[in-house]
């Protein structure tokens, strides 16, 4: 019963408004090398501040903007520009059922 | 342990082709990626797919598993006959849908728990532990006022004898105030531990919200269907309404048609800044159940002379 009182408790932050990420920190995160988030910047999936990789800072919502797009590519076997595009339209998808859970609209 | 029927699996036929069977996957892949897919069984789906692809992709673990299974059904009882493999020589490689982890005890038993699907490999001997990624209900009451919860994660994990297993791991989680739903708490260092030197992997949780009986949330902002009486609308009124910091009063304008939306600046979830919260006016009928009622509305038709179908010329 008492049990829960004894777990550990932890520092937590809302990833996507406390927190920045270097090129490194994503290329650990999402196990990959830093020539795939590039190119993942390249074809607009991901958007940080700073004007050359080194200086880069990605939001922390870019994690999984990431990280859903490398799986997409991986296991749809499609390049990253397609993931970018299957991405933004499940983006769109994704407000217009909110928007629709909203209105109290089952879908 | 069952004997899986892969071709069935991917609803193929057992003579396929090879080309037949990867336009197969790839098809049925898009429609069940858990990415991608709403239906409510798409990650084992995918799973499930990507196991059976991964054997009949292959010449080789194709013919393997063709001979041995001529003599078995989809779901009937199944142990690996010895030396079953002899003869057969299985390189890894090649991407897969799902991870080869999650294979199956039958995949395993065939060709081996080590099997590696191609991908990132990480051969440092220090690295980072792998992150862990979950996902928690909490109700938009926890939002609000911030809480603390209790999450019991199934960790695979290898036992002494080196067979894979699932323990059970608790942690208490401060779920901060604000948090909207698809956001992600990083809990620094609660993932696989690290290689050698190197450092634990962290913990995700993405927050979902479980339905509420009265609100809905888009972002901050929280939707409220509020049912008012044909003269509070007709007439305007000032009515209570419940918001999650409590009841408040809300202003209804005379004249107010049902649908119209009114918003109560800074009672949605809380932030900076924080949501509005939408009320939805429904105008509710009352009931014509007994003999006055019926008498009421019957001098309402005959005083009020209106016609809702104006609009459309009937």
């Amino acid at each position: 019963m008492n049990t829960e009182n004894s777990l550990p408790q932890f520092a937590i932050c809302i990833l996507e408004e406390q927190t920045q990420l270097t090129l490194a920190d994503l290329c650990r995160a999402c196990a990959v090398h830093e020539a795939q988030i590039i190119e993942l910047v390249d074809v607009g999936v991901l958007e940080p501040l700073g004007r050359e990789p080194a200086r880069w800072r990605f939001g922390g919502a870019s994690l999984h903007r990431a990280r859903t797009a490398l799986r997409l590519q991986r296991d749809l076997d499609i390049d990253l520009a397609g993931a970018a595009l299957a991405l933004e339209l499940l983006d769109e998808i994704e407000t217009l059922r909110a928007r629709l859970r909203a209105m109290g609209v089952k879908y | 342990m069952e004997f899986k029927d892969y071709y069935k699996i991917m609803g193929v036929a057992r003579d396929a082709t090879q080309d037949e069977i990867k336009r197969t996957y790839r098809k049925l892949a898009r429609k069940y990626h858990p990415d991608v897919s709403k239906e409510p069984n798409a990650e084992a789906r995918f799973k499930e797919l990507g196991e059976a692809y991964e054997v009949l992709k292959d010449a080789e673990k194709r013919a393997a598993y063709d001979q041995l299974g001529a003599n078995y059904e989809g779901g009937q009882e199944f142990r690996p006959p010895p030396d079953w493999n002899t003869g057969f020589e299985f390189g890894g490689g090649g991407s897969s849908g799902g991870d080869a982890a999650d294979y199956s005890d039958f995949f395993a038993s065939l060709f081996g728990r080590d099997f590696r699907a191609g991908g990132a490999g990480r051969a440092s001997p220090h690295a980072k532990g792998e992150d862990h990624h979950a996902r928690v209900l909490i109700d938009l009451e926890d939002t609000y006022r911030g809480a603390t919860r209790t999450i019991t994660l199934r960790v695979p994990a290898v036992d002494a004898q080196g067979h894979v297993i699932t323990r059970e791991r608790a942690l208490n989680v401060t779920i901060p105030r604000g948090i909207r739903e698809g956001q992600h708490i990083r809990l620094s260092g609660q993932g696989s531990a690290g290689m050698g030197k190197g450092q634990p992997g962290d913990l995700y949780l993405q927050i979902e919200f479980r339905a509420h009986p009265l609100y809905r949330a888009d972002g901050r902002d929280l939707y409220l269907d509020l049912p008012v009486a044909p003269w509070e609308a007709a007439l305007g009124a000032t009515v209570k309404v419940p918001t999650l910091g409590g009841i408040v009063e809300l202003k209804i304008p005379e004249g107010s048609a049902s649908g119209r939306k009114l918003r109560l600046k800074g009672r949605g979830i809380p932030g900076n800044p924080p949501g509005d919260c939408y009320v939805i006016l429904a105008i509710a009928l009352p009931p014509a159940d007994s003999e006055a009622a019926k008498a009421f509305y019957r001098k309402m038709a005959q005083e009020l002379n209106f016609n809702p179908r104006t609009k459309m010329g009937v």
